[in-house]
C-alpha cells in the first residue's frame, strides 16, 4: 500500500496536446481517489502516467517514497483496469490471472491459491477453464479485476472498468469493487466520466477539465461547495440551474424580476459594482413552491413546460425570464404544463459565481 | 434472457435475406471453382494417357469408351533413379526456407509493431521498398557472393537465398497484422511483468497465428515450386542436392522429347503441398483476438 503524488505533473503530446496541465494531487494511503471529467479532459493520460505506460514531461511523480518518473511499468508495483479489458485472448481466464504471478517467479502453489481466492471474491470460479471469447461483457470486466486483485500491488489502478455494463451489472460491479476495497485497503485510482460512479465510490473526487484539476474534496465538499461553475455544474444529477442576474445595489436583477436575498448572497451582490453580471446557480432538488411563508428564501415567477413524471418526484421544466429551470418536486404538487408558478431557493442554497472567472464567490 | 428474445423474434427475416446472400454467393463460388479446376483435371486425366493419344485427341475423349489409361508415365517418373532424393532434397530445402524467413520476420514484425526505436518508419519503409527488387537481378551478384564464402551448391545457400526472397513480404504482411492486434493487451503484459522477449513470445506470436499459417503455406508453395533459385545456386555446382522441380524440368529433352510424363511427375509434386495446405488449415481461426478488448 502506498501513496500516490503527482507534484506539477505535465504530460504534452505533439501537435500542441497538454493532456495533464500542471496536476498537483496526492492520493492518501490507502484511499479511493476518483478521477472523474468529461471525454478528452486527461483522465486516462494522468492514469497512464502512474503506470508509467506514458513517460510525464514535466514534474514529479512519486509512489509511496520512491519518485517513479524513470520506473519501468512492471517495477512500479501496479496493477491496471484497462477501459477496454486488455484480456490474453489465447489464454484461459485461470492462466489470465495467473500470467503476471508467473513472471514472477512464485510458486504453483501460491499462484493457485491466490487465483482460486480471487475467482471467489469475483464469482469466477466456474470459468476459470474458460477463454475470455466464451465469456460475457460482465464476466471479462471481473476476469480484468481478478487479474488486478491477484497481483496484490501497492496501488491499483482502474479506467472506466464498468463503462461496458448494462445498469444492474454496473451497480453490482460497483459494489463489488468498493467492497474489495473495503476488504484490501488497497490504494485505488479510479477514473470515470460518470459523476453517479464518482460520488457513490468515491473516499475523494477530483474533478479534471482539459487537463486541469478543478476541485478536490469529498463527494459532499463538491456537492455543496464546488469551487466554480465547472464543478457545479458536473456534479449532481440533475445538473445544477444557472442564470444570468444583473447586480443593482444589494439586490440582483433577473430580468425584470428582482430577487430577493439576504445573508451571504446580498453581501457578496452589494460588494459589486452596479450594473455587473453575476451568475447564480441553484440545484433541481432545491427548487420548492413557493408558499408566502418562506423568508430565508430567493423567490421568483415562472411558467411550467414540461412535466416528466418520475414516479415519488416529477421534473419540472418552467421558463422564467428567459431562463430555462428544472425543478425536481415531489409528485404529489399537481403542477400542469402550463401553470403559472412561484418557486422559490432556500438563501442557503444558493451558489452564486463570477461569470468572467468562473469562480465560486459564494457556495 | 428477455433481453435475446427481440433478437430472436427477428432472426426470421433476417434468415432468409441471408440465406439468398449465400445462394448467390456459394454459386458464384462453385462456378469460379470448375473454371479453375478444369485445366488440373485435364492435366490429371491426360497424366494416366498414353503419349500418342494425349497429343492426339482433346483429354475429354478419354473419359468415352473406349478407355485407355495407362500407369506408364508414372511408373517412368518413379522409375527416375534420383527422384527419391530429389523428393527429400525438395523437403530439405524447402522445410528450413520456410520457417527460418517466417521466424526472422516475426521478430521484425514485432519490433516494428510494438517497440520504440530511433528509424523505426525508414528502416519499415526500406524493408517494404525491397519487394520490388526483381529476384532475377540478384542472382549473380548473389552467387558469386556464395562462391567466395565457398556455399554455393550447399542448402544453406539456397536457405539463405530463399529467406532474403520472402523477407520483405513476411515482414509487411505480419507486420500488419501484429500492429493491428490490441495495444493495451501489451501495455498490460508489460504491467504483469513481461519484457518485450516474454511478450512476444507469450502474446505476439500465439496471437499472429493465422497470420503466420498463411504466410507458411505462401512460402512454403513458392519455395516447394521454385526452379530458379535452386538451378542457379545448385544445379551448376552439386547436381547431389537438386530438388523435385529441376529434375522434373530434366524429363523434357531439348528437343521437347519426354513432355508426356511432366503430367505425371506435377501430380506427384503436388501431393506434398496438398498436405501443407490442408495440415495448416485449421489454424485459419476467425476472431483469434476475439474477447481481448471490447470493441
Ligand atoms: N497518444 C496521444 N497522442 C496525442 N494526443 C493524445 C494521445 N493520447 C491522448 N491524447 C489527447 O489527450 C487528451 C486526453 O486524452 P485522454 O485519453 O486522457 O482522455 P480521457 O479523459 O481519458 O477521455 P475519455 O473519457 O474519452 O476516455 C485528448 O485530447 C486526447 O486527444
Ligand atoms: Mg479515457
Amino acid at each position: 500500500m502506498a501513496t500516490v503524488t503527482f507534484d506539477h505533473v505535465y504530460k504534452r503530446f505533439p501537435g500542441d496536446v497538454v493532456a495533464v496541465n500542471d496536476l498537483n494531487l496526492q492520493v492518501a494511503d490507502g484511499e479511493f481517489l476518483v478521477l472523474v471529467g468529461p471525454s478528452g479532459c486527461g483522465k486516462t493520460t494522468a492514469l497512464r502516467c502512474v503506470a508509467g505506460l506514458e513517460t510525464i514531461s514535466d514534474g514529479e511523480l512519486s509512489i509511496g517514497d520512491q519518485v517513479v518518473n524513470d520506473v519501468a511499468p512492471k517495477d512500479r508495483d501496479i496493477a491496471m483496469v484497462f477501459q477496454s479489458y486488455a484480456l490474453y485472448p489465447h489464454m484461459s481466464v485461470y492462466d489470465n490471472m495467473a500470467f503476471g504471478l508467473k513472471l514472477r517467479k512464485m510458486s504453483k502453489t501460491d499462484i493457485d491459491a491466490r487465483v482460486r481466492e480471487a475467482a471467489g471474491i469475483l464469482g469466477l470460479d466456474r470459468y476459470l477453464d474458460r477463454k475470455p471469447k466464451a465469456l460475457s461483457g460482465g464476466q471479462r470486466q471481473r476476469v480484468a479485476l481478478g487479474r488486478a486483485i491477484v497481483r496484490e500491488p501497492k496501488v491499483f489502478l482502474m479506467d472506466e472498468p464498468l463503462s461496458n455494463l448494462d445498469a444492474k451489472l454496473r451497480v453490482q460491479t460497483r459494489a463489488e469493487i468498493a467492497r474489495i476495497h473495503r476488504r484490501l485497503g488497497t490504494t485505488i485510482v479510479y477514473v470515470t466520466h460518470d459523476q453517479v460512479e464518482a460520488m457513490t465510490m468515491g473516499d475523494r473526487i477530483a474533478v479534471m477539465k482539459d487537463g486541469l484539476l478543478q476541485q478536490i474534496g469529498t463527494p459532499e465538499e463538491l456537492y455543496t461547495h464546488p469551487a466554480n461553475l465547472f464543478v457545479a455544474g458536473f456534479i449532481g444529477s440533475p445538473a445544477m440551474n444557472f442564470v444570468t442576474v444583473t447586480t443593482a445595489g444589494g439586490e440582483l436583477m433577473m430580468g425584470e424580476t428582482k430577487l430577493s436575498l439576504g445573508g451571504e448572497p446580498a453581501r457578496v451582490a452589494a460588494a459589486q459594482t452596479p450594473g455587473k453580471n453575476l451568475t447564480i446557480g441553484f440545484r433541481p432538488e432545491h427548487l420548492v413552491l413557493a408558499n408566502g411563508s418562506d423568508g430565508q428564501a430567493m423567490r421568483f415567477p415562472a411558467v411550467v413546460d414540461v412535466v416528466e413524471y418520475l414516479g415519488n418526484e416529477e421534473l419540472i421544466h418552467a421558463r422564467a425570464e428567459g431562463n430555462d429551470i428544472v425543478a425536481l418536486l415531489p409528485s404529489d404538487r399537481k403542477v400542469k404544463a402550463g401553470d403559472n408558478v412561484e418557486l422559490a431557493v432556500p438563501l442557503d442554497r444558493l451558489f452564486v459565481f463570477d461569470p468572467e472567472t468562473e469562480k465560486a464567490l459564494v457556495s | 434472457m428477455t433481453a435475446t428474445s427481440p433478437g430472436l423474434d427477428q432472426a426470421g427475416p433476417e434468415q432468409g435475406w441471408f440465406a439468398r446472400q449465400h445462394i448467390g454467393l456459394h454459386t458464384a463460388l462453385i462456378v469460379l471453382m470448375v473454371i479453375w479446376a478444369i485445366p488440373t483435371f485435364g492435366l490429371f486425366v491426360n497424366s494416366f494417357r498414353p503419349a500418342t493419344e494425349a497429343f492426339g485427341t482433346g483429354w475429354w475423349s478419354a473419359l468415352f469408351p473406349p478407355y485407355n489409361f495407362t500407369f506408364e508415365n508414372y511408373a517412368h517418373v518413379l522409375g527416375q533413379s534420383n527422384i527419391g532424393t530429389n523428393f527429400l532434397n525438395s523437403l530439405f530445402i524447402s522445410i528450413p526456407a520456410t520457417v527460418i524467413p517466417i521466424f526472422v520476420a516475426a521478430f521484425a514484425a514485432y519490433a516494428f509493431s510494438w517497440m520504440e526505436f530511433p528509424g523505426r518508419n525508414i528502416l519499415f519503409v526500406v524493408v517494404v521498398g525491397l519487394l520490388v527488387v526483381p529476384l532475377q537481378a540478384t542472382l549473380i551478384p548473389v552467387l558469386s557472393l556464395f562462391a567466395s564464402w565457398g556455399i554455393a551448391g550447399t542448402f544453406l545457400a539456397v536457405w539463405l537465398a530463399h529467406t532474403a526472397y520472402g523477407l520483405p513480404f513476411a515482414i509487411y504482411l505480419l507486420r500488419n497484422f501484429m500492429g493491428s492486434l490490441p495495444r493495451e493487451v501489451f501495455e498490460s503484459a508489460a504491467i504483469d511483468g513481461a519484457s518485450s522477449v516474454t511478450s512476444f513470445f507469450r502474446l505476439a506470436l500465439p496471437m499472429s497465428v493465422p497470420a503466420i499459417a498463411a504466410l507458411a503455406i505462401f512460402q512454403f508453395l513458392f519455395v516447394w515450386n521454385d526452379l530458379l533459385v535452386a538451378l542457379i545456386y545448385i544445379s551448376i555446382v552439386n547436381p547431389d542436392n537438386l530438388p523435385l522441380t529441376v529434375s522434373i524440368a530434366g524429363l523434357v529433352t531439348s528437343q521437347g522429347a519426354g513432355t508426356e510424363f511432366l503430367g505425371a511427375a506435377a501430380f506427384i509434386s503436388m501431393a506434398l503441398p496438398l498436405i501443407v495446405f490442408f495440415g495448416l488449415q485449421r489454424f485459419f481461426v476467425r476472431g483469434i483476438v476475439g474477447g481481448s478488448v471490447k470493441g
